[in-house]
C-alpha cells in the first residue's frame, strides 16, 4: 500500500472506492449506499495518508486504529481496506452473501483486521476510548479514530462517551461525525435535530472542528490539528453530502438503505468515472 | 470429591468484598489488570483497587453502557478489564453492550455484578438483580460464575482473570456463610460436591449453597441422605456431575436466589432431560419482584432458606416414589 499526501492521488483512490461501493451494493441487492458514499474522503484520507498502519501486519501493536461506529456504512470500509491490501478486492461483490468475509455489518470474526464489530449504533466511541486508554497505559503512539453517524448521535451512549473522553483527558482519540444530514426515516432535522451539534461537542469539552468532509486538504489539516491538541480529545464535524458523487443519490433519503438497480449502477459508474 | 469438613457455616465476608480484595491481589501480580466502575466503587469494593492502582482504575460515572464498551475496548487492546457495578445495573443497562461489544467479538472482558438477589435487602426490588444469571447465560461464549463464599470468590475471580474470553461473576451484598476451607480448589465448569449423599441431590449456587447444606443436615436427621453440589459455574454447566446425580439419586432440587423461570434450574433441567431424566424440584423466586426488608427476612419470605430446600427435597423424593 502506497500512502500519499497528494490530494490528487487520494482523489483517485476515492473514485475507485466509490465505484466499489456502487458495484458491491448493487450485487448484494441491499445495503446502505448513501452513508457509504458520504464518508469516502474521510476514510481514504485516514487510511492512505493519516493513519500509521500496515496491511501486511494488521495486529502491529503500535498501529493507529479506526472504528466504523456507523457500521451500516461498511461498504466504504471494506472498499478502503481492500484497496489498502487488507482483504481481496475481487471478492467485494460477495457483500452480504452467506460465507462472505464482507458481512452486512463489520464483524471481526470474518475480518480479523477490523478493530471492532459494529452495527448496533452508539457503541464505537466507547470502544475507541477503551482502546485509547490501553494505548496510553502502554505508552504506545497509537491514535484512535472513530467515525460516527449523525443519526447515530441520537444514541445516549454517544454522550456518555462524550463526557468520559475529556474528563479522562483522552487526547489520542478523534471522533469524526459524518454529518450528511439524513437518516433512515428522513432528514435528521425532521427526525431528531442535533443542532447545535458543534456547540454540543464543545460544551462536552472536545476540541471541535467543523469542515467540509469531502475536502481532502481540509481533512488533512483537521487531523493534524487534532493530533496537535493535548489534554483533550478532538471532534471533527465533517459536513458531507449523503450519496456524494452520484447525482440521483445525493441528498436523497431513499438511498440511505436501498440498493441501486443495474441501470442505476451503470448511470452511477458513468458519473463517478 | 466431597469435602469432609463439618460445616459450621459461620458468618463470613460478603462475596463482593472478597471480589474487591482478590482484585487487588491480581493487580499486584499483573499490570494488565484494569478496572472500571460506575460510581459504586465503595459498594463494589473496587475502591480498594482504585486506591492502590489509580492509573489502572477508570471511573466511568453513572453510565454503565459506556463503561461496558470501554471495558471491551480495553480488552480488545490486550488489557484484562474488570468492569463492575451493582449486578442489576451492569447487566440490564449494559446488556446491549455486553452482547455486541463483548460476546459477539468474544473479547476478554470480565464483568462483576455485586448486590445480586433479594439479599441486598432494604434497598428494594429496583436494585435486586434476579434476572442476571439468565441474561448472562443468554450471551454466546460467556462464562458465568456464581461463588458461594469468600474462598470461592477469591479463587474464581483469579480463575476468571486467567480465562480467555468474557466472564460474568455474580456476587452479593450480604455476609456469606463460610462454606469452604481457605485452601479449597475450584475449576471453572467443574461442580464441587460439598456433601455426599445418595437419596436426593441438592444443587445450589451462591448464598443458597449454605442453605442447601443446612437442609441436608435437617434431612439427615430424618434418615435422608442428601448430596449437596455447588454449581458455582452456571455456564458452562458441569454436565457430568448433573447427569451422574440424576442417575444415582433420581431426585433433584435446584436452589438459586434468582427467578426460577429462567435461571440455574431450567439450565439443569435441560441437561437432565438430555441425559438421565428424573424428578426435579426448584427453589427460587417465582415470577415476582420482591420488596424492602432485612436480607434474612426476605430470604424467608421468598422461600429461599434451608426449610424450603428440605421441603423441596421431600417433595422430590415423594414424586420419585409416586
Amino acid at each position: 500500500m502506497q500512502q500519499s499526501k497528494d490530494p490528487r492521488q487520494l482523489q483517485d483512490i476515492c473514485r475507485r472506492v466509490r465505484r466499489h461501493i456502487v458495484e458491491m451494493i448493487t450485487a448484494a441487492k441491499s445495503g446502505h449506499p448513501g452513508g457509504s458514499l458520504s464518508a469516502v474522503e474521510i476514510l481514504v484520507t485516514l487510511y492512505f495518508d493519516v493513519m500509521r498502519h500496515d496491511p501486511g501486519n494488521p495486529k502491529w501493536e503500535d498501529r493507529d486504529r479506526f472504528i466504523l461506529s456507523k457500521g451500516h456504512g461498511c461498504p466504504v470500509l471494506y472498499s478502503v481496506m481492500a484497496e489498502a491490501g487488507y482483504t481481496p478486492l475481487d471478492k467485494l461483490n460477495t457483500l452480504r452473501r452467506l460465507g462472505s468475509i464482507y458481512q452486512g455489518h463489520p464483524d471481526v470474526r470474518f475480518i480479523p483486521a477490523l478493530e471492532a464489530s459494529t452495527g448496533s449504533l452508539g457503541e464505537g466511541l466507547s470502544l475507541g476510548l477503551g482502546m485509547a486508554l490501553a494505548a496510553r497505559l502502554d505508552r504506545r503512539p497509537t491514535r484512535v479514530y472513530v467515525l460516527l453517524g449523525d443519526g447515530e448521535s441520537q444514541e445516549g451512549q454517544i454522550w456518555e462517551a462524550a463526557m468520559f473522553g475529556p474528563y479522562h483527558k483522552v487526547d489520542n482519540l478523534v471522533a469524526i461525525v459524518d454529518y450528511n444530514k439524513i437518516q433512515l426515516d428522513g432528514f435528521v432535522k425532521d427526525i431528531m435535530d442535533l443542532e447545535p451539534l458543534a456547540e454540543k461537542w464543545r460544551a462536552f469539552g472536545w476540541h471541535t472542528l467543523e469542515i467540509d468532509g469531502h475536502d481532502i486538504a481540509a481533512l488533512q489539516a483537521a487531523f493534524a490539528e487534532a493530533a496537535a491538541t493535548k489534554g483533550k480529545p478532538a471532534a471533527i464535524i465533517a459536513h458531507t453530502v449523503k450519496g456524494k458523487g452520484v447525482s440521483f443519490m445525493e441528498n436523497n433519503p431513499k438511498y440511505h438503505g436501498v440498493a441501486p438497480t443495474n441501470d442505476e449502477m451503470v448511470r452511477a459508474l458513468a458519473e463517478i468515472g | 470429591m466431597a469435602t469432609k469438613t463439618r460445616f459450621e457455616l459461620k458468618p463470613g465476608m460478603a462475596t463482593r468484598e472478597a471480589f474487591g480484595k482478590a482484585l487487588v491481589e491480581l493487580g499486584r501480580e499483573n499490570a494488565n489488570i484494569v478496572v472500571c466502575d460506575a460510581d459504586l466503587s465503595k459498594s463494589t469494593y473496587t475502591s480498594l483497587f482504585a486506591k492502590e492502582f489509580p492509573d489502572r482504575f477508570f471511573e466511568c460515572g453513572i453510565a454503565e453502557a459506556n463503561m461496558v464498551a470501554i471495558g471491551a475496548g480495553l480488552a480488545a487492546s490486550g488489557k484484562i478489564p474488570f468492569v463492575s457495578s451493582f449486578s442489576c445495573f451492569v447487566i440490564n443497562k449494559g446488556f446491549e453492550q455486553l452482547r455486541v461489544t463483548a460476546a459477539f467479538p468474544h473479547v476478554n472482558l470480565k464483568v462483576v455484578g455485586t448486590h445480586s438477589g433479594v439479599s441486598i435487602g432494604e434497598d428494594g426490588p429496583s436494585q435486586m438483580s434476579i434476572e442476571d444469571l439468565s441474561l448472562a447465560c443468554a450471551l454466546p461464549g460467556f462464562t458465568v460464575l456464581s461463588p458461594a463464599d469468600e474462598t470461592a470468590t477469591r479463587v474464581l475471580v483469579r480463575a476468571a482473570a486467567g480465562h480467555s474470553g468474557p466472564v460474568f461473576i455474580r456476587t452479593g451484598r450480604a455476609k456469606a456463610p463460610v462454606v469452604y476451607p481457605t485452601d479449597q480448589r475450584f475449576t471453572i465448569g467443574r461442580a464441587v460436591e460439598v456433601v455426599e449423599g445418595g437419596d436426593v441431590t441438592l444443587f445450589a449456587t451462591g448464598l443458597l449453597v449454605a442453605e442447601a447444606i443446612r437442609a441436608s443436615e435437617m434431612l439427615e436427621a430424618e434418615g435422608v441422605s442428601a448430596r449437596v453440589v455447588d454449581l458455582h459455574t452456571i455456564k458452562p454447566l458441569d454436565r457430568e456431575a448433573i447427569a451422574r446425580a440424576a442417575a444415582e439419586t433420581r431426585a433433584l432440587v435446584v436452589c438459586e436466589e434468582h427467578l426460577v423461570d429462567s435461571g440455574l434450574g431450567v439450565r439443569v433441567a435441560q441437561v437432565v432431560t438430555e441425559t438421565n431424566p428424573c424428578v426435579i424440584e426448584y427453589v427460587g423466586i417465582r415470577n415476582t419482584y420482591a420488596e424492602s426488608g432485612t436480607p434474612d427476612g426476605l430470604l424467608q419470605k421468598y422461600g429461599l432458606v434451608a426449610e424450603n430446600v428440605a421441603d423441596a427435597a421431600r417433595r422430590a423424593i415423594a414424586r420419585r416414589r409416586g
